[in-house]
């Protein structure tokens, strides 16, 4: 394990400072299916800081709304058959990008520790043996721990960032920081983390309403409308306080307000792209859009990415011809200044 | 946990806070507030028998911001328990059906596999046409597979399921 650290290139001490032992990657079904593109745009960015992820050998499902809405002890049980097999597999850390599966993980690991009962039960109901000793991880928690290297990449990254002076909404929704014992690394109101990140990114975070609203979650399939009414909402609200777009970290909040988009809007308004937070890092790291499966999406992303770009190269245009512009003038006021000095060196005296 | 959710209900000053905060409080007849004065009057077998129940999503706003720390979110999670202990269970049938087709899915793939969930959704609730025209869409951006992805630790799944479902 420790070889894939050890081979790492010389990194700068922004990177070098993230570098560390495998993290356990626990993707979840979603990142496997209906959210493919949170999975691709996981890997380019943690591959591009260089933060090494092993999956969990043979994970499953941890039951996510539907065990925990019907059964205590099932919502308990399946998630931690998955921090079992983390530490069976020497892992001391689980990065779980779903807000779902990390809300999930996170409260067995609580009710494991805190309720009566539990350290005996859900060894003897996993049939395999279980410490509690794997901490969790979201992905929102792992890029604000990696702020500093994002803005030192994307610094040094060789083409203009097309994020700069973007206004982007970030969107916690319920998971990510509800409830606040189990997802304890932001405040319940009024978090922050992923506002750092896109920060971090050179975008604007701007300030809403409606940061930490429910999206809907699990009722997509089963009450439509009401996805609807909340997707809304949140929707207007980042509009109206100027976002050009929503940042997401939960594949829930993203197929709610993506794909159920077109049935949230007026008629004439135009759709608001969803983005994944790793896409929103991938983009400023100057990652393709195709690598961070930004063509996945219901909500079309392809015109909004190119206006970036092309703004990009407008502005590094205007920054370019400013330096060069700059630059004429100095050398014109040297070459006035030297011919002056060449042609009446009394002046000079005089004027000292 | 009668006794339990009864303890903590019984705190509830009933100054709505939570019902206020609710994402879905406009659609429920019980709203939180209402929910927790039932159950701290002994009335928790009427709010078990009540679609309200069903209607939470489990955002956990209203135990987040309770001024008093009550928990309406756990105490409306053990009376979706009881309801369906009870057979009570008045779940909204689309909603009941989903986590039914959810969980069977785990039960017999270990992982989810969202194709096979809304057929069996759809069978269950008969409601065949049901998001049909996003379908091609999911398709093509890749976004649903055909067939299930099984993992090779089934017998411990089907292990948890059976414990948990004889406790």
């Amino acid at each position: 394990m420790s070889a894939v650290v050890d081979t790492a290139p010389a990194a700068s001490a922004a990177t070098a400072a993230v570098s560390r032992a495998p993290l356990a990657y626990y993707p979840g079904c979603s990142l496997h299916g209906t959210s493919r593109e949170f999975d691709e745009s996981l890997r380019a960015v943690l591959a591009a800081l260089k933060v090494p992820i092993a999956e969990i050998d043979d994970w499953s499902c941890c039951g996510a709304s539907s065990a925990h809405a019907t059964d205590h002890l099932l919502g308990v049980a399946l998630p931690a058959r998955n921090l079992a097999l983390a530490e069976a597999q020497g892992f001391s850390s689980v990065l779980a990008p779903c807000a779902a599966c990390y809300n999930r993980l996170s409260a067995a690991r609580l009710a494991f520790a805190d309720e009566e009962g539990m350290a005996e039960r859900i060894p003897d109901v996993l049939g395999r043996p279980f410490a509690n000793t794997v901490e969790v991880q979201s992905v929102v928690e792992l890029l604000r721990e990696a702020a500093a290297a994002i803005e030192e990449k994307v610094a040094a990254a060789p083409t203009p960032n097309p994020l700069a002076g973007l206004r982007l909404a970030a969107y916690y929704g319920c998971l990510l920081v509800r409830p606040p014992e189990v997802a304890a690394f932001d405040d319940p109101e009024a978090p922050t983390s992923m506002d750092e990140v896109i920060t971090a990114c050179g975008a604007d975070a701007v300030g809403w309403n409606m940061k930490v609203e429910c999206c809907g979650g699990a009722f997509s399939v089963g009450r439509t409308a009401s996805v609807v009414r909340l997707g809304r909402a949140i929707i207007e609200d980042a509009r109206r306080n100027g976002a050009e777009a929503i940042v997401v970290a939960c594949p829930l909040c993203h197929s709610n307000l993506d794909l159920r988009q077109k049935a949230m809007l007026s008629r004439g308004e135009k759709p608001v792209p969803v983005l994944f937070v790793t896409q929103v890092v991938g983009l400023a790291l100057g990652l393709s859009a195709s690598k961070l499966g930004l063509d996945r999406h219901f909500v079309d992303t392809e015109p909004f990415i190119r206006r970036l770009v092309e703004q990009a190269a407008v502005r590094a245009a205007a920054e370019e011809k400013a330096r060069a512009e700059a630059a004429a003038k100095a050398t014109a006021r040297r070459e006035a200044v030297d011919a002056s000095a060449d042609g009446a060196p009394g002046s000079t005296d005089g004027g000292a | 946990m009668l006794a339990d959710i009864r303890r903590d209900a019984l705190r509830c000053y009933q100054c709505g806070k939570c019902s206020a905060g609710c994402p879905m409080g406009s659609e429920m007849t019980l709203k939180p507030h209402d929910v927790m004065r039932l159950v701290a009057t002994g009335k928790a077998r009427r709010a078990a028998a009540d679609e309200s129940i069903w209607l939470c999503l489990t955002c956990e706003t209203c135990s987040a911001r309770c001024p008093n720390d009550c928990d309406p979110a756990g105490v409306i999670d053990t009376l979706r328990g009881l309801s369906l202990e009870a057979d009570v269970a008045d779940a909204p049938r689309r909603i009941g059906a989903f986590h039914r087709a959810f969980l069977a899915q785990i039960e017999s793939n270990g992982r989810l596999h969202e194709m096979g969930m809304v057929m069996d959704y759809k069978l269950r609730t008969g409601d065949l046409m049901k998001d049909v025209t996003n379908a091609p869409g999911m398709v093509t951006r890749g976004k649903l597979s055909l067939r299930p992805d099984r993992i090779r630790g089934m017998a411990e799944v089907k292990r948890i399921f059976e414990k948990c479902g004889e406790a």
